[in-house]
């Protein structure tokens, strides 16, 4: 054993080396280790088998599937509305965001996307960028944290919180917020709720800005980030990337404008893109669409049809019958919407038979769902395309040649939720 | 050019082989009637027609239909942003098809899953194994005659399932049921498929054990 004597000498790595040389050969020797399921920087259930040559990784194996519930089995057995609140255990940092995708997706089978009222498509898209601020904010809190720097996941956790309270005031639930209806919302919003989105922009953008000040030229930060994790185009688009992680490799790609739905089209926002494809790029690419979320928030808060207060009344959902639950006093008074509100509930709303996909800009990547459908209230088939678990299968070629301490950032930095993944 | 035309010269390309594209709420689809040449269109349509994205497979069970199987290839190109729809059927007995991970790695992952929900391989895989069940389950979950409750199955030291209690739900409703009770979400028993609770089931068995008939000798009397 050396004592603090032989370590200040300064030929003693030269001794240590000679010792370790009469040891018998390691060089080839490796370890197998297990990070995960259950590990502060996995983020939920994900278990790596890592495979090491002393503290490089030499192979890497994401097992996934401990948070399976069977979601895809599930909606197989009930009609569509009643699926909506399975959405929100999807990525469950960005309920809203599963609900409007969901919502799209249905109403495309039904032919009613481009019949939404103007004031729903402003709230889904409002309600939509929250959800990504809200994901990216805990994204990268918990990165910064993984990473050493814990003050930015409590600075960050304040801002949250007011999206979480913009949620309990627009659904009546902070977490699970089922918001959206098929053909519409679940309600209009509250009277002040826009005045509390105004202001929450209004201090979101000095906090980002403080966030910024402590990590985008922090010497520690970037020298961890920098050249590490590095995805080329060619490799993100063989591993059907999507979401920040596409962009953050180059590639100009956002169904937000590539494919426009809701009313995208008359917002004006920019697509942040990196240009080597590390960790860095992917941080920075974050960092910029919350900016431009909330460029798109306020657009919004200026746009919606009805104003602020709804005090012109602008309708929220699509007028049918057959689709939306009528309101409460004109079933108790009425035939027809009485017949309605019965059919609805008891064998929700006929949708042809044919099958569609759509794919939505959630924050973590491209949520697609796939239906088929038989005719009938209730999906033949209903495939959900989950941006985190695509995103993970590139760990099997990215982690080989970093070391062990890197594998927290390059997590962080592919930003995933495994409720998600697992489905 | 738009996804139609596309379809249009992968047809010219292959004859035969593809159907007539279909378009419905804007997404075409084609199906392709032999499975095995799956790989060859999916190469010509990236090569050639630019289809560069892989964004999702997906898999369809036709339950009591034949071919059994439908696998369902999304392809994007991404520079266009046009999509298009590759189907292929496979029977049940032969449940395998040409893999194409070599065209994109990201069907790796895609194949797998489809490998451990429904049962379907794919020829050239490299490393098809179960990726959300655990490696050992018996069963294939996402087929339409595995009962939405589960089923048994144990694996020493590992991990076991048991049917979930459907006593209360969740109340299922079925498409495009013939009678009203049919499509109305009630509580239902998944092998039979039948209406009834459990707690009738239950207590059919019941008489059945007694009177060895499974109406009993008259009115039931309650325990």
């Amino acid at each position: 054993m050396p004592t603090i004597q032989d370590i200040e000498i300064p030929d003693s790595a030269a001794r240590n080396a000679a010792v370790i040389e009469e040891l018998p050969d390691f060089q080839d020797e490796r370890m197998v280790l297990n990070m995960g399921p259950s590990h502060p920087a996995t983020h939920g259930v994900l278990r790596i088998v890592l495979e090491l040559d002393g503290e490089v990784i030499t192979k890497a194996d994401p097992d996934v599937g401990y948070l399976h519930r069977g979601d895809e089995k599930i909606a197989e057995n009930m009609t569509y509305t009643q699926f909506i609140p399975y959405t929100d255990r999807l990525d469950y940092l960005a309920p809203l965001a599963n609900n409007v995708a969901y919502a799209l997706a249905v109403e495309k089978l039904l032919g009613i996307h481009d019949k939404l009222p103007p004031r729903c498509q402003y709230i889904r898209v409002m309600v939509a960028e929250l959800a990504r601020i809200s994901a990216h904010l805990l994204g990268l809190g918990a990165f910064a944290m993984d990473t050493g720097a814990v003050t930015v996941f409590l600075l960050l956790f304040t801002e949250r919180e007011k999206i979480y309270n913009l949620a309990e005031a627009i659904s009546g639930a902070r977490f699970t917020t089922s918001y959206t209806r098929i053909g519409g919302v679940m309600r209009d919003t509250p009277p002040n709720w826009c005045d509390q989105v105004r202001q929450f922009c209004k201090e979101f953008i000095p906090a980002l800005n403080e966030v910024e000040t402590l990590l985008t030229r922090n010497r520690i930060w970037v020298d961890r980030l920098r050249d590490l994790g590095h995805i080329s185009k060619e490799m993100a688009i063989d591993y059907g990337l999507s979401g920040p992680n596409l962009r953050g490799s180059g590639i100009e790609y956002d169904l937000r404008k590539n494919q426009p739905y809701l009313c995208y089209k008359d917002l004006e926002f920019d697509i942040p893109i990196g240009t080597v494809g590390d960790c860095y790029d992917r941080y920075m690419v974050r960092m910029e669409e919350m900016r431009q979320s909330v460029r798109i928030l306020y657009q919004c808060l200026e746009k919606i049809p009805g104003g602020w207060k709804n005090e012109t009344h602008e309708p929220v959902n699509v007028d049918d019958g057959k689709i939306i639950l009528p309101p409460k006093e004109k079933v108790m008074t009425k035939m027809e919407e009485l017949i309605h509100q019965f059919m609805l509930v008891t064998e929700g709303m006929n949708c042809p038979p044919g099958e569609i996909y759509f794919g939505h800009e959630n924050p973590k990547g491209e949520l697609g769902f796939y239906i088929c459908s038989k005719g009938g209230g209730v999906p033949y088939r209903l495939k959900i395309r989950s941006p985190s678990f695509i995103n993970l299968s590139i760990l099997g070629e990215l982690l080989p040649g970093a070391m062990i301490s890197d594998v927290p950032v390059i997590l962080g930095s592919i930003d995933f939720v495994m409720g998600e993944a697992d489905r | 050019m738009n996804s139609l035309e596309q379809a249009g010269k992968l047809k010219e390309k292959f004859g035969d082989l593809i159907s007539k594209p279909t378009e419905f709420r804007g997404d075409v689809s084609v199906n392709i009637s032999d499975a095995e040449k799956i790989s060859d269109v999916c190469e010509f349509a990236k090569k050639i027609l630019g289809f560069d994205y892989l964004a999702d497979i997906s898999s369809l069970d036709n339950y009591g239909d034949e071919p059994r199987w439908t696998v369902v290839y999304h392809l994007r190109n991404l520079k266009k942003g046009n999509e298009i729809r590759l189907k292929t059927d496979v029977s049940e007995e032969k449940s395998k098809l040409p893999s194409v991970i070599g065209i994109w790695k990201t069907a790796n992952w895609h194949e797998r899953e489809i490998y451990d929900m429904m049962g379907i391989h794919f020829r050239g895989h490299p490393d098809l194994r179960r990726i959300l069940m655990w490696e050992g389950y018996p069963y294939f979950p996402l087929r339409k005659d595995f009962p939405l409750a589960g089923k048994d199955s144990e694996m020493p030291g590992v991990a076991f399932s048991k049917p979930s209690p459907m006593e209360g739900g969740p109340f299922v409703t079925v498409a495009g049921g013939n009678s009203a009770q049919a499509r109305e979400p009630r509580i239902r028993i998944p092998e039979t498929d039948s209406i009834e609770t459990m707690s009738h089931l239950e207590r059919r068995k019941d008489i059945q054990e007694t009177h060895g008939h499974p109406k009993g000798p008259g009115p039931i009397e309650k325990k």
